[in-house]
């Protein structure tokens, strides 16, 4: 396991598992697999385990434990006792696939011609290369349901706007740096917006409120081409 | 029984002990940022510690109670009075049917907290009554509280009085909650070093205009990190100190997002998280160092303390 991840402490109640410094497919492809092992064996005390891009934080609840307990140091105990000899797997079993249909450019991607601009291609190429790639949930943060998706061709990198705008719309697909992403909820947000889907992300009141979970496989179709309204 | 939002005062929210379990979706912990307040609070009302209550910032609403009801007004201090008559914190108070609530400004701290017997009685979403005000959801549809809300209390203690019954007794929340200034907050090491390890320590910090329940933004003399290197995004926490570019450290509270790419300084550790909660812009505060060990402690001594005080309140109930 020593060779899979480093352990620090984050603070009184949490441990970070730390599977290297990059955003790398690779990477954190085994951040998720190590949450399929832990997850499996969970005890109840263990009250979050928040998978990031290339770290995993596990947060105990220090109120399960008695005056005389060492939480942490019993979680590094559970830690030790845990196998991970399969997480060097290609993919997990039972990884979610989703298709996501996005429409492109006008009112939903007001930047999909200046992303087209800074990468030197058509806004069809642009398209195109966006929705033939797969992608993978590296992590959710930044607001309930957000997706951060890796795997994204490198032509399409770009910075986020200077100056972010005051509000983007639900569902809005955006590029930022090397990532794409979908805005949930509208709000502020500084993305290259370059399209849109109906796709409800996050819904406090759903069973599973997120539709992308952390580790899920995504693919962005394009509306136009599949005809219908984007869902 | 129900309780009307004449005016909501600042920024009034229904809060519990906070979301659990959902930080891998992005959703943040929200829950009363002064959490021994908001328990004790709990306590002298005869409810569960965890039941949801009002947090109040700075200014306090004004509520009409159509029944009678005891309450119980902990954490900042602040203004209260039931037509007229001036409330105190920290004890049981049995207020008749029809009476007027009104909270003016807090005078030291900065949150106070209103439970009341019974407790507010709102949706549970994810696990949890709390108000996420960032992401929009749990308590009165997300929101802070507005004028004609209506809050439901569930079934409690409902006193029989024609006018209102202060207790002579109260709770004295020292040295866990004190107005002194500066506050020392004690942090634990984080992941990333400064260029001068004494630095945080040296000097006062003071609290600044835009901090929220997202975090407390720290002015004072810019901090370096010793690796300067662009950070991805990793797992934060309630308590983290993270510190941008400019040097100025950002403490995150228990709106906290999820993750953030700036570097690691410190964790504020939990015990001295009400104090967090109560610190207002312009307020300053000393960090000192501490160790796993002493964080420990502290915290059971806290917890003990709280276990003494909960025994008092349920001898005199």
């Amino acid at each position: 396991m020593s060779e899979v991840f480093a352990v620090e402490t984050l603070g009184e109640d949490a441990l970070l598992l730390r599977f290297g410094d990059a955003v790398d497919g690779a990477i954190n492809q085994r951040v998720h697999a190590c949450v399929a092992v832990l997850e499996g064996n969970r005890p109840a005390w263990l009250i979050d385990i928040v998978p990031a891009f290339a770290t995993l934080a596990l947060c105990i609840d220090l109120d399960a434990f008695t005056d005389a307990a060492e939480p942490l140091a019993e979680l590094r105990r559970w830690l030790a006792s845990q196998r991970f000899d399969k997480i060097e797997d290609e993919r997990a079993e039972g990884t979610r696939s989703h298709s996501i249909r996005v429409r492109y450019g006008g009112e939903f991607g007001p930047d999909l011609e200046a992303v087209a601009a800074h990468a030197g291609l058509s806004a069809e190429e642009v398209i195109h290369r966006h929705s033939a790639a797969e992608y993978r949930v590296g992590m959710l943060g930044f607001a309930p349901g957000f997706p951060y998706l890796i795997g994204m061709h490198a032509s399409l990198s770009m910075p986020r706007h200077a100056t972010p705008r005051t509000n983007v719309s639900a569902g809005s697909v955006g590029i930022a740096g090397a990532q794409t992403g979908i805005y949930p909820r509208s709000g502020p947000g500084g993305w290259q917006i370059i399209g849109g889907t109906e796709e409800a992300l996050f819904d406090a009141g759903r069973e599973s409120p997120a539709l992308l979970q952390p580790g899920d496989i995504v693919r962005f179709v394009d509306a136009a081409k599949v005809g219908g309204t984007a869902s | 029984m129900s309780i009307v939002v004449l005016a909501p005062g600042m920024l009034s929210s229904v809060q519990d002990h906070g979301r659990c379990g959902w930080r891998h979706l992005g959703v943040g912990r929200s829950g009363a940022l002064d959490s021994l307040s908001f328990s004790i609070a709990n306590r002298l009302v005869g409810n569960a510690t965890d039941m949801a209550v009002i947090e109040i910032t700075l200014t306090g609403p004004r509520l009409r109670f159509a029944e009678s009801a005891r309450i119980a007004i902990c954490g900042a201090r602040i203004d209260a009075s039931l037509d007229g008559q001036s409330l105190p914190g920290w004890r049981r108070i049995d207020i008749p049917a029809a009476s007027e609530l009104h909270f003016g400004a807090c005078r030291s701290g900065v949150r106070a907290y209103l439970a009341v017997a019974g407790g507010f009685l709102v949706n549970s979403v994810l696990d949890s009554q709390s108000t996420d005000l960032r992401a929009g959801f749990g308590g009165i549809e997300g929101r802070a509280l507005k004028a004609d809300d209506q809050l439901i209390i569930g079934d409690g203690f409902r006193p029989q009085c024609d006018q209102v019954n202060i207790d002579t007794r109260w709770i004295d929340p020292a040295p866990d909650l004190d107005f002194s200034n500066p506050s020392i907050i004690r942090v634990l090491p984080g992941s990333d070093a400064l260029d001068d390890d004494d630095a945080l320590f040296a000097d006062k910090w003071t609290v600044g205009n835009a901090s929220n329940r997202q975090g407390l933004r720290l002015q004072g003399t810019p901090l370096r990190i010793a690796d300067p290197r662009e950070r991805i995004s990793e797992p934060v926490l309630p308590g983290t100190l993270q510190l941008p570019s400019d040097g100025q450290p950002i403490l995150l509270l228990a709106d906290a997002q999820t993750h953030g790419g700036y570097p690691r300084i410190g964790h504020v550790i939990r015990a001295d998280w009400p104090r967090l909660a109560q610190l207002r812009p312009g307020d300053a505060l000393r960090f000192v160092r501490c160790g796993a060990r002493q964080a420990q402690q502290l915290l059971n001594e806290q917890r003990q303390r709280l276990a003494r005080m909960a025994i008092a309140i349920a001898a005199d109930a």
